[in-house]
């Protein structure tokens, strides 16, 4: 596979403000490219860079071996679905699909064929004629998702597509348009801040913070075994104890968890200050059989209850230290009440310090 | 609950009775008035009977319909000049400038309506006159030798009717243009489109609704303007509320001057409709 874009040590300022820092990657032709951050990290900026509609303050874009320094949006060989969607209201399904190829001043047979195929493909078809104001959320989503493919761009980018959906719908679009990704085999370049989405969809995540990438690899990776601090607390549940002092066989959290340095696999290197664990990491009753797994006691605070998502609020005994674990709802569990102490296990290689 | 629906009938009442005084003695009696009026000519005898003498007077008289002709061609001319003016200065205080700016700016375009047409006429007259600030200007700096013919013109009389309702074209354009977000020009501008296309194919069709009631605003004043026409163009201007104005008060022919009265707000109505329709745009769109 051969890389489609190339940003090379990309960076805008604004009067005193770095919205994109020294960012350099690549992205696989046909891949599903996804860009993670909270918002103000300026995941925004750098798709905007992308599709010309603000110029770097330094470095390069490269779209299949092509410098697109000093190349107008119009004539960028990629096309954007925006946040809002950004469909033309005075327009109808058809037409707003239409209004590229009217741009490229496409013969009305070839044109029509298009767009034919393109409703087909998103599920539009009898929907040609409605006002755009008329439609769903889902439906509007697809107008503007088939408005931009229309154009056969080489990247798609998308800002936050589905950002205004309720839950339910966000869903069933994610699969939805990772489906519409892989038949189709056009690159996309999804930016969003809901893990959930880039984690479900993308071929290849990076995690954006500060201007800067902190991480890019394929979801699991980035889930299993985050770089840095900032990747391990951002993307999915986790636990997050900060050190407050440690010394040759003991360190002690903020929380006054006092672990002996032989339990866990911190012990292995130098100062940590931080270290996470997942919910769903922790064992409950582990059998003693298993290697590697370190054992203590919780209380059980709460059982915040959301189906198959439910957690135990539990405080770790001795200490201060809150500790959130996954309660699978199987029989084995079902007799846990608020109150009880629990023996609970992890091991060592879920354990991630920084 | 009872109590509830008591009280809503009273408020009910309250508020539209001083709509229903407004309607019926300031529009419809005076209307019904001055429609039976113009469907009445004197006789012999001095006695008002009924007859279509007024109306037939009109279609008869080559310079009555002239004139009416030239005044319903001349509105939809400045109209149409207003939009030219109006939609860049509108789309500039939108769009391109500060916020900051833009409240100044318009407030100094407010200004002529602080002091009312009257004066504005006037300040035009200044100006335009062939001894006026313009003519004096080009004259004392050698560019021509003899005052340029420009006031009691035709050239004048549009000036002065741009002048008084170019501001109600610019302020129901502005509110379209500030309901239509960025990304709109920015998505068109992705699918490849030219700023000209950008132009006539998202930003002109978005803010048709804003344009339609900005023209009917404009042409309604403009078509029904008295001091513009009479003091700016002269004898010579041949608008239609002149003649209504001298069937009123210069020949006293109150009958003659009700019928004029009516073919102009049949006509204006007439215009208003036939554009409409041509433009694809609903009343109730417009005037929202």
């Amino acid at each position: 596979m051969s890389k489609i874009l190339e940003i090379k040590n990309l960076s805008k300022h604004f009067d005193d403000f770095t919205a994109v820092n020294n960012v350099d990657f690549s992205v696989e032709e046909g891949g599903f490219f996804s860009i993670l951050g909270s918002s103000g990290c300026g995941k925004t900026t750098l798709l905007r860079i992308i599709a010309g509609f603000q110029q770097e303050s330094e470095g390069d874009v490269i779209i299949r071996g092509q410098s697109m320094k000093g190349i107008p949006p119009e004539k960028r060989p990629v096309n954007i679905v925006f946040q809002n969607l950004a469909l033309f209201p005075m327009m109808n399904v058809r037409e707003n699909i239409a209004f590229g190829l009217k741009m490229q001043k496409l013969k009305t047979a070839d044109m029509n064929s298009k767009i034919n195929e393109m409703l087909d493909r998103v599920g539009l078809n009898g929907y040609e004629k409605k006002k755009v104001t008329d439609l769903s959320g889902g439906q509007r989503q697809r107008v503007a998702i088939a408005r931009s493919l229309v154009m056969n761009p080489s990247i798609l980018l998308l800002d936050e597509p589905l950002g205004a959906l309720d839950r339910k719908l966000r869903e069933h679009m994610k699969v939805e348009l990772k489906l519409l990704q892989k038949e189709i085999g056009t690159t996309f370049i999804y930016i969003t801040h809901d893990q959930s989405e880039a984690l479900v969809m993308s071929d290849q995540v990076a995690v954006m913070h500060d201007g800067q990438f902190e991480q890019i690899d394929t979801p699991r990776i980035l889930y299993k075994n985050p770089k840095t601090s900032f990747v391990a607390g951002f993307v999915g549940d986790t636990n997050r104890f900060e050190i407050e002092s440690s010394d040759n066989d003991s360190i002690i959290t903020k929380g006054d968890w006092k672990l002996k340095r032989s339990d866990l696999t911190m012990s292995l290197q130098g100062t940590p200050e931080v270290f996470y664990i997942r919910p769903e990491a922790l064992i409950l009753n582990p059998d003693n059989s298993i290697d590697g797994v370190d054992q203590f006691e919780v209380t059980i605070k709460t059982i915040l209850f959301d189906g198959s998502n439910t957690k135990l609020s539990t405080i770790v005994n001795g200490s201060r230290e809150e500790l959130l674990i996954s309660l699978p709802q199987n029989a084995q569990f079902d007799g846990i009440e608020e109150g009880h102490i629990l023996n609970i296990g992890v091991h060592r290689d879920d354990v991630k310090c920084f | 609950m009872t109590d509830n629906k008591k009280n809503f009938n009273i408020t009910f009442y309250l508020l539209i009775v001083p709509v229903l005084i407004w309607l019926i003695f300031m529009i419809v009696i005076p209307h019904a008035e001055l429609l039976i009026s113009s469907f009445q000519v004197e006789d012999d005898l001095g006695d008002m009977v009924f007859s279509f003498g007024n109306y037939i007077e009109f279609f008869t008289q080559k310079i009555y319909w002239l004139t009416f002709v030239k005044t319903a061609a001349y509105s939809i001319g400045v109209t149409l000049l207003a939009f030219i003016i109006a939609f860049p200065i509108a789309f500039y205080l939108t769009k391109v400038t500060s916020k900051k700016n833009a409240a100044f700016l318009m407030l100094l375009l407010l200004i002529p309506l602080w002091v009312g047409e009257l004066v504005t006429v006037y300040g035009w007259m200044v100006l335009l006159g062939d001894h006026g600030v313009i003519n004096s200007f080009l004259i004392t700096t050698g560019i021509i030798n003899e005052p340029l013919n420009m006031l009691y013109t035709n050239f004048s009389m549009v000036i002065g009717l741009l002048y008084m309702s170019m501001l109600f074209m610019v302020i129901p354009v502005m509110s379209t243009l500030q309901s239509m977000d960025d990304s709109l020009i920015e998505a068109a501008c992705d699918l490849g489109a030219s700023k000209w296309d950008i132009f006539t194919k998202i930003i002109i069709p978005y803010s048709m609704p804003g344009i339609t009631s900005g023209a009917i605003i404009v042409f309604m004043l403009v078509i029904g303007d008295y001091l513009a026409p009479n003091l700016l163009g002269g004898k010579n201007s041949l608008w239609f509320t002149e003649q209504i104005y001298n069937n009123f008060l210069t020949t006293f022919n109150w009958n003659e001057g009700a019928a004029f009265g009516f073919l102009l707000l049949m006509l204006s109505s007439g215009i208003i409709w036939l554009a409409l329709k041509l433009s694809g745009q609903k009343l109730d769109k417009v005037g929202s």
